[in-house]
């Protein structure tokens, strides 16, 4: 531990060339709430860590051709003031909120929450419903990814060692759309998800719902989008039929273990409660109704 | 003298504390803020497993690091016999109090310490500590205390023979003893109930949970003298266990109270002063440790798990004829849970004709139990007072009036053998019944619960001193430390006796060496011991006060009175004399007889017990077995108030740990009896937005063996909220929970199951 | 491995350390420069005991690396006061009696700095979630959202005093 480096490179060229170039374990440091706490536990034991928050670019949100871009290692509180994406990803910037407390809202990013790849993770299966793309840079280049290709297990990513994300992209908002955030825990705050649920939806002139994205986080090795669920959504309002064949679908995909924060048994009934009471605020919000927080 | 009805300057007001202002700003110095020149960083080395033979244990490469200074095993401890502590909370041995500071043969428990470093930085004791190469010998391990019970469990102690069964058993056991208490014939009453209702319950173990970890500093001289700076709920008794586990005389040891981050109880004994004096005398430098959050959940001891069977029979008209109980207490790794206090307290607020409680310490390998606010009292509560709301549901019977009924007033005699005296209970029980939140509306899918606790409180031993400074100023110093806002209440009483502003006073908590022995601070004791003993300090001061000023008046002592922070002539006849205050005879103190101070002992007698009922609505969410305390009503006989604010505080800092421990908080083992939640991302202690405001109403019974009338307040407050909360959910979904936590997968369980 | 050497400003001074990578400000702040009022409670973010304001942000100090710390403008609870002038909120925290035992105490008072500086006007609700990350194990909360409260309308100009 007393031979652990620190770099802080001012360009995406430096960085990736002190990633490639490691001859030990390199880890890259956004906001660190995770990272650091690895590091004490000893559960990591890095020779270099990479700091990316002196990258241009790294750091902001813009509005880009409808969209929102939003620099990787923007920290959550950023995020979350932020007039315009609450506007329109309200689901987005409440899953961010939820994550820790308002100390590590301070420092966390959404590329650190994406990478380090915890099933529970918070703002993840808001980001899959939001159908949200990294900009993933390294030696060979940079690539556009869809969020969901990222995590590919607990604490496990698809990035190669020289790689690390830029900027998270959303796409431009038809009218009529909404997104929402749920999770299950047992306090009112600061315990990770027990089941977290992330829903965007899109309705037509009549409130019947002609695009919709569902993903469930902590009832799988990685979090998970539920093409099954959404389709259980679309080309239906939100009735109770669809809200029951919605909660099946989502019970049906949900594979969790038991842990210390939740059985088989009850994440899997969890998972369906979730998907119908973070549906309804999707879909209130995407018809207009409203746009407050969802807790 | 007593003040019980006399009317009250400061007694009873709520200035600023006095170690407020250090407090707000950073500057209050707790032990891990401690630093000394060259000072070492101690470090412990702790079994991963969970029960162990330790075969060998070589140090040597450790040693052999370059920043290293010392290393410490269980041989460089004496190796102490059995023998029974004489100072402390709870039962103690401390012999098994040595083996838990540091493991010889075996270790018990995943994070018992066996071994220690010290080093010039944290990283490389560290490195060290990884260094050290033990070899284990694995063997079976048993957590929960029925298995442990079960006569094929793996054995902790081959020398734990149960004690309090006859004939003495000859193959050792992991049941340390057994307590019974009886009262009359509960076998035979039992026929002639009318009504009888039954349930069994289990609690787990939770932690006191303070914030701030254990720490110290500790100096070796070359003299052999030692100088420790620790937080601890009583320096004495550090003082008095470090000497005993290193085999040292007291009097070369120092310990100077640093503040103490919380304590509940937990820090009443010792983990690391040992340790560290150990390192630093081989170090031949100041040694600091401290424990990480892992270390206190591991290694430092939370309260029992239990497992509980109550029976009670009553007439149709409430009145209880019979009442049994079992109760088996997990002791952790060493005998001494709080079983006796466990067997005491769950009946105590009843007038019952018989009764019959047995109880039994059962080792387990866990950390070893220690002190919990109300040791044992809120586990055997959650039991009693979940069945009592059964049997007034059973008679159709309101849960207040079913307690009304069965009071215990002035004049009853416990099963435990006391005659309470000098009660609250029934004012309390009043005081629930005019209260607005007993009557206030219940919105829909709300419950409401009902449940009343007890605590004996202590007296002991106290020293006190209060001294009048040249500028007539006062210092008053204790052996207490402050874990409550003792300091405050302590020189306000003073500054009441003296008849002066409480500004006037400042209260130090003063070190092993500066002042009498003091018995730790824990039992609710304080207020009222280490406030008595400041009392009549304050009482001989004033005396000594007026007969100096009748020397300088020339006139008998007995035409002097002391009245509003001076002396005055008593009446005309006395003499036409100007008032002369405190800076006035503390100016001409050399002339009167020299300085102006007192110092007095007690070992308070008549500690007065306390009663609480609390009031709790809730609300549940069907799906997800959520609950939400929307309403909490904390109703306590406090005697005396002597600072509100930190009575109300003490109120609604026990009823917030009662609300965790019903809800959120338990140990998580796996299969290996390695603790899987050890720190507050697991360990779920109440947020602040978990719980509402939370309204103490102080009742004022008179305790009359206090000066003032205090009763201890600090431990009645976490005795009732677990059945309050059980009893809440009961009235809002119809659903019994008897197991702690109730936690949201057990809630939903429950409806699942009622279909 | 040498350590870095780094620069920022604490409390208003300008402030100059060396540290090893793997020690957080938390780290640095107590055992390096001396300000001892920023407390490990548990050095995993869960408590709150830590707290700082880093460029204008709460934050936990045992979350920062002290080497993230070159060029920042930090406030500990040894910065709040000025001078022997108490902060409204350390007033407050006083009056209401939202301490016992201290050791949450300078945490509580950073945060709640934080929350009003960025909301003058919280509702209960808000303040409770807003200080969802600092844990209190003596006060149950109670006397500590009223000093909350109480500072926020004193600042807002609300109250006489």
């Amino acid at each position: 531990m007393s031979s652990l480096s620190y770099a802080a490179p001012t360009s995406v060229d430096d960085a990736v060339k002190l990633l490639a170039g490691a001859s030990g374990l390199a880890k890259v440091l956004s906001g660190g709430t995770d990272l650091l706490v690895q590091l004490r536990s000893g559960r990591l034991k890095p020779d270099l860590i990479v700091d990316t928050k002196k990258i241009p670019g790294i750091i902001g949100i813009r509005e880009e051709n409808g969209g929102f871009v939003i620099g990787a290692a923007t920290p959550g509180a950023v995020v979350e003031a932020h007039p315009g994406l609450n506007a329109a990803w309200p689901g987005l910037v409440e899953a961010l909120d939820l994550i820790g407390s308002t100390q590590v809202q301070g420092r966390c990013s959404l590329a650190g929450n994406l990478c380090n790849a915890s099933p529970a993770a918070d703002s993840v299966p808001a980001l899959y419903a939001a159908a949200a793309t990294a900009v993933v840079v390294g030696s060979k280049g940079r690539r556009e990814v869809p969020v969901e290709q990222s995590p590919t297990g607990p604490g496990r990513t698809s990035l190669a060692k020289d790689e690390f994300i830029l900027e998270f992209r959303l796409p431009p908002r038809p009218a009529h759309s909404g997104d929402a955030y749920l999770r299950f825990i047992p306090r009112t705050e600061m315990d990770i998800a027990v089941v977290g649920c992330g829903i965007s939806v899109t309705l037509d002139g009549k409130g019947i719902i002609t695009a919709a994205r569902v993903s469930l986080g902590a009832v799988s090795p990685t979090v998970i989008l539920v093409p099954a669920a959404a389709d259980a959504l679309i080309g239906h309002t939100l009735d109770a039929d669809t809200l029951a064949k919605l909660d099946a679908a989502a019970q049906a995909a949900a594979k969790p273990i038991s842990d210390k924060r939740g059985t088989i048994e009850y994440r899997t009934k969890i998972a369906g409660v979730l998907a119908r009471r973070t549906a309804t605020i999707a879909y209130d919000r995407a018809s207009g109704k409203t746009n407050g927080k969802a807790h | 003298m007593n003040y019980v009805d006399s009317s009250l300057k400061v007694v009873g007001t709520r200035p600023i504390r006095p170690d407020g202002v250090d407090k707000v700003t950073g500057r209050a110095v707790f032990a891990a803020d401690t630093h000394a020149a060259g000072m070492l960083w101690g470090k412990m080395l702790r079994s991963p497993h969970s029960h162990a033979k330790i075969v060998s244990i070589d140090t040597s490469k450790a040693e052999a690091l370059k920043g290293v200074f010392a290393v410490v095993t269980a041989a460089d401890f004496p190796d102490i016999p059995s023998e029974e502590a004489f100072v402390g909370e709870g039962p103690m041995n401390f012999r098994d109090l040595a083996l838990n500071c540091m493991a010889r043969t075996k270790v018990l428990y995943e994070g018992h310490a066996l071994a220690a470093v010290a080093a010039s930085t944290q990283a490389i004791a560290d490195e060290a500590l990884a260094l050290i190469d033990v070899k284990y010998e694995i063997l079976p391990h048993v957590i929960d205390v029925e298995a442990a019970m079960a006569p094929d469990a793996p054995i902790l102690h081959d020398d734990m023979f149960t004690a309090g069964v006859s004939p003495k058993p000859t193959k050792p056991s992991n049941i340390a003893k057994v307590v019974t208490f009886k009262k009359g014939d509960a076998e035979a009453a039992f026929k002639d109930a009318d009504v009888i209702v039954e349930g069994v319950y289990t609690t787990q173990p939770v932690h006191q949970a303070y914030i701030e970890p254990h720490a110290c500093m500790a100096t070796y001289a070359p003299d052999g003298q030692v100088s420790i700076h620790s937080s601890s709920q009583g320096h004495f008794m550090v003082r008095a266990y470090t000497a005993k586990l290193l085999g040292i005389n007291m009097s070369n040891i120092r310990v100077n109270p640093a503040e103490i981050g919380g304590g509940f109880g937990g820090k009443t004994l010792v983990y690391l002063e040992p340790i560290a004096v150990a390192l630093s005398k081989k170090a031949g430098r100041t040694v600091k440790m401290q424990m990480t959050r892992e270390d206190v959940f591991k290694a430092s001891g939370p309260t029992s798990g239990a497992w509980m069977s109550v029976r009670i029979g009553a007439k149709k008209d409430g009145t209880i004829v019979a009442a049994k109980q079992v109760l088996k207490f997990q002791a952790g790794a060493f005998a001494g849970s709080p079983i006796g206090p466990g067997c005491m307290c769950g009946f105590a607020m009843y007038d019952l004709p018989n009764v019959d409680v047995v109880g039994y310490d059962v080792v387990s390998n866990r950390p070893k139990v220690a002190a919990y606010r109300a040791p044992g009292a809120p586990i055997t509560s959650f039991a009693v007072e979940s069945l009592m709301d059964e049997l007034a549901l059973n008679l159709g019977m309101d849960p207040l009036t079913l307690r009304e009924k069965n009071a215990a007033k002035n004049g009853t005699k416990t099963h435990y053998g006391p005659t309470h005296v000098n009660i609250g209970y029934t004012a309390v029980l009043d005081a629930v019944k005019a209260h607005p939140h007993w009557k206030a509306p219940l919105k829909e899918g709300q419950g409401r619960g009902l449940a009343t606790g007890f605590w004996f409180n202590i007296g002991g031993e106290s020293t006190a001193q209060v001294h009048v400074n040249e500028d007539g100023s006062v210092t008053a110093a204790t052996g207490s430390p402050d874990i409550g806002g003792s300091r405050a209440s302590i020189g306000m009483m003073v500054a009441e006796v003296l008849g002066v502003p409480a500004t006037t006073v400042r209260t130090i908590v003063a070190d092993t060496a500066s002042i009498g022995f003091t018995h730790l601070t824990g039992g609710s004791r304080v207020t009222f011991a280490t406030g008595m003993a400041a009392t009549q300090a304050a009482e001989k001061v004033v005396e000594d006060l007026k007969r100096r000023a009748a020397q300088t008046w020339d006139i008998p002592v007995e035409a002097v009175e002391w009245k509003d922070g001076a002396a005055y002539p008593a009446g005309s006849n006395a003499g036409a004399f100007e008032p002369l205050d405190l800076a006035a005879l503390a100016l001409k103190a050399g002339r009167t007889g020299g300085p102006i101070l007192a110092e007095v002992s007690v070992n308070a007698q008549g500690a007065g017990a306390g009663f609480g009922a609390h009031i709790c609505d809730v609300s549940v969410d069907k799906e997800t077995g959520h609950v939400k305390i929307e309403r909490y009503t904390a109703i306590q006989d406090v005697g005396k108030a002597i600072h509100p604010s930190y009575v109300e505080g003490q109120i609604q800092g026990g009823a917030a740990q009662g609300i965790g421990w019903a809800l959120n908080e338990e140990y998580i083992y796996n299969a290996k009896g390695q603790m899987e939640n050890a720190g507050f991302l697991d360990y779920r202690v109440p947020v602040a937005s978990d719980v509402p405001m939370i309204e103490a109403v102080l009742v004022e019974v008179p305790n009359p063996r206090h000066p003032f009338g205090a009763r201890g307040v600090g431990e009645v407050p976490i005795v009732p909220p677990m059945a309050a909360i059980a009893n809440a959910i009961r009235s809002a979904t119809g659903l019994r929970m008897p197991d702690l936590p109730m936690s949201p997968p057990k809630v939903r369980a429950a409806f699942d199951a009622a279909g | 491995m040498a350590k870095t050497y780094v620069s920022a400003t604490i409390n208003g001074e300008s402030a100059e350390f060396l540290c090893e990578t793997q020690q957080t400000l938390l780290d640095v702040l107590r055992d390096v420069i001396g300000l001892t009022g920023s407390k490990e409670g548990c050095a995993s973010g869960d408590c709150g005991a830590c707290s700082v304001i880093m460029d204008g942000r709460l934050v936990c100090s045992c979350l920062v690396l002290g080497v993230e710390a070159e060029g920042t403008t930090i406030t500990t609870i040894e910065g709040i006061a000025q001078g022997d002038k108490l902060h409204p909120v350390q007033q407050k925290f006083l009056e209401h009696a939202a301490l016992q035992c201290g050791f949450c105490t300078p945490g509580l008072i950073v945060a709640t700095k934080a929350l009003l500086d960025e909301n003058p006007n919280p509702t209960e609700t808000e303040a409770r979630y807003w200080l969802a990350g600092n844990l209190c194990r003596c006060t149950g909360y109670d006397k500590i959202i009223r000093a909350v409260m109480d500072a926020a309308a004193e600042l807002r100009g609300e109250t006489v005093g």
